[in-house]
This record gives C-alpha cells, structure tokens and sequence, in this order.
C-alpha cells in the first residue's frame, strides 16, 4: 500500500469528478487471494499487540531497571526440552516453507509430505511443551508460588492455543489438498498457514529469549 | 489500490436455499447487521431497565425494597457493561458495520461472509454468558464496570463466586467475536471497493467505522489479556494483580502484584473504546447532516484527517483516568497534555458540523432533529471533558457526579441520539417502508428535553461532592438537603425518558407492517446505498452488474444540476461545476 500512496489519495480533491474507474484496475480474479493474506496480517497486528502487552508487562513485574520492584522475582527452571521444543518450531517453519515451494510448482506429492510433516511436528511441539509443564511441576514450580512462573504457564499457553488454532487451519488446508481441491486454492491455504506458523515461530523466539535471559 | 469488485465473481458467494439458511445461519452482512441490532437492543433494554432501578435508589432510597446495597452495586456494574460494550460498540460496529459497510462500498458483501456470520452467533455467545451471571449463585459481579482488583476477587464484592467468572469469560468471548469481525471491516474497505471508489470517495460513515474498527483491533487485546490475568488471579491463585491482602481478617495466599497494572491495561482499552463508540457516530452524523441539510459535509479532508488523527492520539490518552490512582504524578501532566490536545480535532468536527448546516437548505426531518441533538449534548459533554481533563481540576471532581454526567453526555446522550437518527434515516433502507414522522418528533423531543433534565443539573451535584457509586448517601454533612430534591427530580426525568421509548418501538413495529412505502431514495441521498436495485436491496446487493462511481459522496446543491443530489454512480454530465468547499 505505501504510506506515499496514503498520502497522496488524502491530498487529492475529492469534489472534482473524474473519471478514476480506468485508474489502478487491478486484475478481480485475483481478488480473494489478496483479501485472506491481507486479514491474517490485520491479524498478526492484533496478536502483536497482546503479544507486546505481555512482554511490557513480564519486563514491569521482573523489575527491569528497578531492582527495587523485582525483589522477589526467582527465575523459573528452563528444562532441556524447551530447546528441542525450539528446534522442532523452527523446522516446522522451514518445511512450511518447503511445502510453499512444493504447491507453486505443483508438487502434489512433494506437497503432501511437506504438509503431513509440518503438521506432525506441530503437534509433537504441543506434546512437549506439555511434558515441559509436567517436569516443571515434579520441580515445584507451580503456576502461583512465583510471578516468573505465572507468567512462564501463561506465555506458554497463549502461545500454544495459537498454535492449536493454526491446527485448525492445517486440518482444512490438508483436507483440502487431499480431497482434490485445485492447487491454486490448496496454495493459497499452504502459504497462509506457513506466514502464520512463521509469525509463531518469530513470537515464541522472542519470549523465549525474554524468559532465559531473566 | 485494488478498487475490485469482489463479487463480479459472482460463484465465489453464498447463495442459500433454505429459511434457515438464509434468515438464521446467513452469511448476507444485510441479515447479519439485523441480528446484531436487535441482540444489542434487545440486551441494551435490560440495562435500560437496570438504570431505572438504579435512579429509584438514588432518587428514593429504599423505596424498592429488593435494592439491597449489594444489588445496586451488581446494576451499576453490569448496566456499565452491557451499554458500552454489548450495546453501543455491537450495534455500531456490528450492526452499522455490517450494514454500511458493502452497501456504501458498492461491494456485494464482506470479504469474509462465514467469518462474519460467526462473529455473529460469537457476539451472542458472549451476551448468554453475560446473561448466565444473573443466575448464578451469588449474582453477577458488582464491582463496577472498571472491574479494578483487588476487590473484584476479593470477597465483599458481590458476584465474586460465579458473576467475576462470568463476566471476564464473556469479555474474552466477545472480543473474539469482534476480532473477526474487524477483519472483515478492515479487509472490505480496503479491498472490496467498487471501481472508482477512492478512498477519498467514501462516505465518513466508513471513514468513522475504518479507524473505529482499527482501533477496536488494537485496543481490545490489552482488555483480553488483562481479563486473562485476572482470572487466573481468581480461579487459581495467581498474583497478577493481587497485592499482599487481608481480607476479612485473614492474610491470603496473594502477593507482590499490581492493581495499578490493571488499571492501566483496562484504560489502555477503555479510552479508545470510547472512540470506537464515538467515532462511528462522528461519521455517520456528517452523513445525516449533509443529506438533509442538502450541503456538502464542510471540509471533507480534513474532516478524515481529524477522525484518524482522534484515533491515533487516542492511545495516548488514557492514563487520564487514573489521575487519582496513586500513580507518578507527572505521567499526569503528560497525559493531560495529550487530553487537550485530542480536544483540538475534535472541536474542529464540530466546527464543520455547525459549518456545514450554516445556510444550508435544512429539512428538520427526524434523523436531522438527532443530528442537531448530538451536536448540542456533544458540545456540552465534550466542554465537561475539558474541565476533567485537567488533573487539579479532576482531583475534586474524580469519583463524583460530575464525571457521571460527563460521560453519560458523551457516551449515553450523544451516540444514543446518533443511533436513533441513524436508525430513522435508514430505516426505509432496511425495511422498504416510512417511520410515523409525527410520533418520530415526539420520540425526538421526549428523549432530548428529558436526556437534558437528567444529566444537566447532574453537574451540580458533581460540584458540591456527592460521591459516585454510593447506595445511599444518608445524612452527609457536606451535602444539603437539596441535592436529594435534585436526585429525586432527575429521577422523575429518567422514568419519563425511559418510558418514551416506548414511542420509538412502536413506531418501528407497526410502521413495518403498516407503514407507507418508501421508494428506493426518500431522501435523495447520494450516497450507494440508495443507490441498489431494489429496495430494501436483496441478496448480492447491486444485481448483475457493481455500479461504477465516478463522484464524492456529496454532491448535494451542485450549481448548474436538475435535481439538488447528483448520485456517486452518475457520470460527469459538463453542465454542472463543483463547489469550493
């Protein structure tokens, strides 16, 4: 869109008539296809938000710059799992990104495997940050007795309900692809849940970093 | 830009066979904007209810025996929610939203019609679980529509089993709901417009739901984590916000959290709340304004720029009303800086308001009465705004009726007397037939004088100190015998104003049956609305081919033109020059 294109359409005069309708034609068809990756991004501001609302807050409560605010803040225990849980986002995001390239050229083969995976790998994500919990637990680091922890269980759980919503999205996308919808529509759902998986990938680096060097 | 038209591809909509189909689970933003409406009407009338039990407590304390001071305190609370939240942002954004939004755009519908659909049957989810709180032991929660911690969860609140629960449940469900459907207003303007549809050539209806509904998608998540946080800080023990307490004697297992964060995630939503509830009105009384005052809106641009400007400085704003909370005090001063000068563009939309009906060709039709109502209770709440905004002037006025009346003026006299105009002018859009005009005048005059008798003299009570949220005052030394007269008048007043609708719903009902016909442009709005095929417009709106728009959308009293409103789709014609605005 361009901030220039912005300013420019509010300078304009809108009272003069003209013709504007031959101007800027864009191609319909491809209508539909600019309106989803354009919501989800509306959607990635509104995570954003939340997302950055937490950190402000974790940042607030830890006393960052105020010894004096964070006197009983006690780092939570970072089990090994959380960097395997780490590794496996990450090659989800890059087999996502693989599956793209796959639905572009019209791989439906390659395309399946890349998806199937992805999914899989998602998944066990979830499961180990379940197992991530249990050991924190058996640790007795439970929810309430610290604010590091209450934010460390909450972190956690937001981010996995997002990426059990994007589950939701995988399952469509991969029924789609397996009941032989065309593959300009089995592309286009692919890529969603790959900028999506992406946008995940790029929150959870950010709390994690937040939560081990605190 | 992609002016496109969504729905020249027309395989890509739903088309539904079936009743059920078509009125109950409909995709059609038309049917979608009915169900909002009435749900938040329907639930708005409950609060309406609530408040006049409220103001038999104030004006006769205890002469409605039911009114223990634990249930004033749930009416105070959940009259405040219900009509900010479920009654005022749902059926702006959600109702005129869905219903403005393709139509004025020339679009066939929402780029998402099924996400639209569920956001929806979503918003109603979370009203039935507001609703629920009523019927839990206990009742709903009372802790006042600012829900600040500790008290909300602590016991001596009333509501504090299931009502807090509840509540915060409700408010997550709710701001999923609009969530979706912000993308869907969002994506649609941007995407969905009919060829020839600038962004400069849209109506400030849209202009004022676009910003509105950016603000609501930005503004919402602070209140959806703060209501997390919460209730965990409830249901399992968390201190997000839980300070060290006793309660009733004993230390709980609380500590080392801030009520202060609360307050600011809460008002870093609330504030811009308050202009997506204020901005959608800004757009839509210009467009009632021009239409019948048959005048183009004075100073469009800068009418656009002012409305997206309010809605950028709006989240800077928002600690002004903490000013009494115990926080730093130069964030005060910062924040009411920002206060004022968000008071600059706003003033400035008056100024073209007033501006625009200047020697215009006025027909004092209903929605015109309203519009001219709003701009009167507007300024009045708006001038109040300012003596609040500032924070030595705020310290004695904080907590008193002075900011009740405030706010009632802004946000319950002012949007609600833009809602009725809006809901008079396009009501032979949605329905085919006219309103009975002379029961429209009276319905006019009742809600205005009367809103006027109530929140008028309220200031004075403000003045002397009379607290607010106070079942009952009793025999208070700084306060007079005549502020309970005072009370007791206003009362009287709120009865009669909440009486008066009767009028309005009979008006609609039995002018849907038995009203006359409309024609498809009563008014002789430019605008695409009244522009469709048929009217009321069926499904896909425009029939086989989207118009093309070749104007503004105010080309009223155009020199040299047969009719005094040239429509957005009519093509340059060289007989006729523009105005200089």
């Amino acid at each position: 869109m361009g901030i220039r294109n912005i300013v420019r359409e509010l300078m304009v005069q809108p009272w003069l008539v003209n013709d504007y309708a031959s101007e800027n034609d864009t191609d319909e068809s491809k209508l539909s296809e600019l309106a989803a990756p354009m919501g989800l991004r509306v959607y990635f501001a509104v995570a954003s938000v939340m997302f950055s609302l937490i950190v402000v807050m974790y940042l607030m409560r830890m006393g960052w710059g105020h010894p004096e605010f964070g006197f009983d803040w006690v780092s939570t225990a970072k089990p090994w799992m959380l960097w395997v849980n780490t590794a496996i986002l990450v090659l989800t995001s890059v087999i996502f990104q693989k599956a793209r390239g796959a639905a572009k050229r019209g791989d439906t083969n390659r395309l399946q495997i890349d998806l199937l995976a992805a999914g899989l790998l998602s998944f066990a994500f979830l499961a180990g940050q379940l197992l991530v919990w249990r050991e924190l637990i058996a640790g007795g680091y439970f929810l309430t007795n610290s604010p590091a922890n209450s934010f460390f269980y909450m972190i956690t759980a937001i981010h996995g309900l997002h990426m059990l919503g994007g589950l939701v999205a995988w399952t469509r996308t991969a029924g789609k692809l397996w009941s032989g919808v065309e593959m300009r529509k089995v592309g286009l759902s692919v890529d969603l849940c790959a900028i999506y998986w992406h946008f995940l990938l790029v929150v959870w680096l950010v709390m994690f970093y937040l939560m081990l060097v605190t | 830009m992609a002016y496109a038209s969504i729905a020249e591809d027309k395989n890509e909509m739903h088309h539904p066979k079936t009743w059920i189909g078509k009125y109950v689970w409909s995709q059609d933003h038309k049917v979608i904007a009915i169900q909002y409406m009435c749900t938040a009407v329907a639930i708005g009338l409950v609060a309406l209810v609530l408040s006049g039990l409220m103001r038999m407590q104030i004006g006769f304390p205890g002469s409605l025996g039911f009114i223990t001071p634990e249930a004033y305190y749930q009416y105070i609370t959940m009259h405040g929610m219900i009509m900010v939240i479920y009654l005022l942002t749902a059926l702006l954004l959600g109702g005129f939203g869905n219903l403005l939004v393709p139509l004025m755009l020339g679009a066939r519908d929402m780029v998402f019609p099924f996400v639209n659909m569920l956001s929806f049957w979503v918003y109603l989810l979370s009203v039935l679980i507001l609703v629920s709180s009523f019927f839990v032991p206990g009742g709903p929660t009372g802790a006042g529509w600012t829900l600040y911690p500790p008290q909300s969860v602590l016991p001596g609140t009333p509501g504090i089993n299931g009502g807090i629960i509840l509540m915060l449940l409700s408010l997550a469900v709710f701001i999923i709901a609009f969530t979706m459907g912000g993308l869907n207003y969002v994506v649609t303007i941007l995407q969905a417009r009919t060829r020839g549809m600038t962004l400069m050539r849209m109506p400030l209806s849209i202009w004022g739901i676009f910003i509105a509904t950016i603000l609501a998608l930005l503004a919402f998540p602070a209140l959806f984590v703060g209501a997390i946080m919460m209730m965990l800080d409830r249901v399992v023990g968390t201190s997000f916000f839980m300070p060290a307490v006793v309660s009733l004697g004993q230390q709980l297992e609380y500590g080392g959290g801030s009520p202060i964060l609360f307050q600011h995630l809460f008002w870093f939503f609330g504030h811009p709340e308050v202009y997506i509830v204020a901005l959608p009105a800004f757009g839509i009384v210009s467009d009632l304004i021009s239409v019948h005052a048959r005048k183009n809106i004075f100073g469009y641009r800068m009418m656009v720029w002012a409305i997206a400007i309010i809605g950028l400085l709006s989240f800077v704003v928002w600690a002004h009303h903490m000013y009494v909370s115990g926080m730093n005090p130069y964030f005060g001063y910062f924040f009411a800086t920002t206060t004022l000068i968000i008071a600059v563009p706003t003033a400035l939309k008056v100024y073209n308001w007033i501006l625009t009906l200047w020697q215009g060709n006025i027909h004092m039709r209903v929605p015109m009465l309203f519009s001219i109502g709003f701009i009167f209770t507007f300024i009045n709440g708006g001038l109040t705004g300012l003596f609040l905004g500032n924070v030595s002037v705020d310290v004695p006025l904080s907590g008193t009726y002075f900011v009740v009346a405030h706010f009632h003026m802004v946000m319950g006299v002012s949007p609600i007397l833009v809602i009725f105009g809006a809901l008079y002018h396009w009501y032979p859009k949605i329905t085919g037939r006219m309103y009975n005009d002379n029961l429209g005048k009276i319905h006019f005059w009742f809600t205005f004088v009367g809103s006027y008798c109530i929140y008028f003299p309220m200031h004075y009570l403000g003045f002397l100190g009379v607290p607010r949220r106070y079942y009952e005052l009793g025999e208070t030394l700084n306060i007079p015998a005549s502020a309970a007269t005072l009370n007791q008048i206003i009362t009287v007043a709120a009865l009669f104003v909440i009486f008066s609708q009767v009028l309005f719903f009979y008006n609609f009902i039995s002018s849907y049956f038995w009203g006359e016909k409309s024609g498809p442009n009563p008014w002789g709005a430019t605008t695409l609305e009244w522009q469709t095929e048929h009217n009321p417009a069926t499904h896909g709106n425009w029939g086989a081919k989207l118009p093309v728009v070749y104007r503004w959308a105010y080309d009223y009293s155009v020199p040299g033109a047969d009719k005094d409103f040239i429509p957005q789709n009519e093509p340059a014609d060289g007989k006729t020059q523009h105005h200089e605005t």
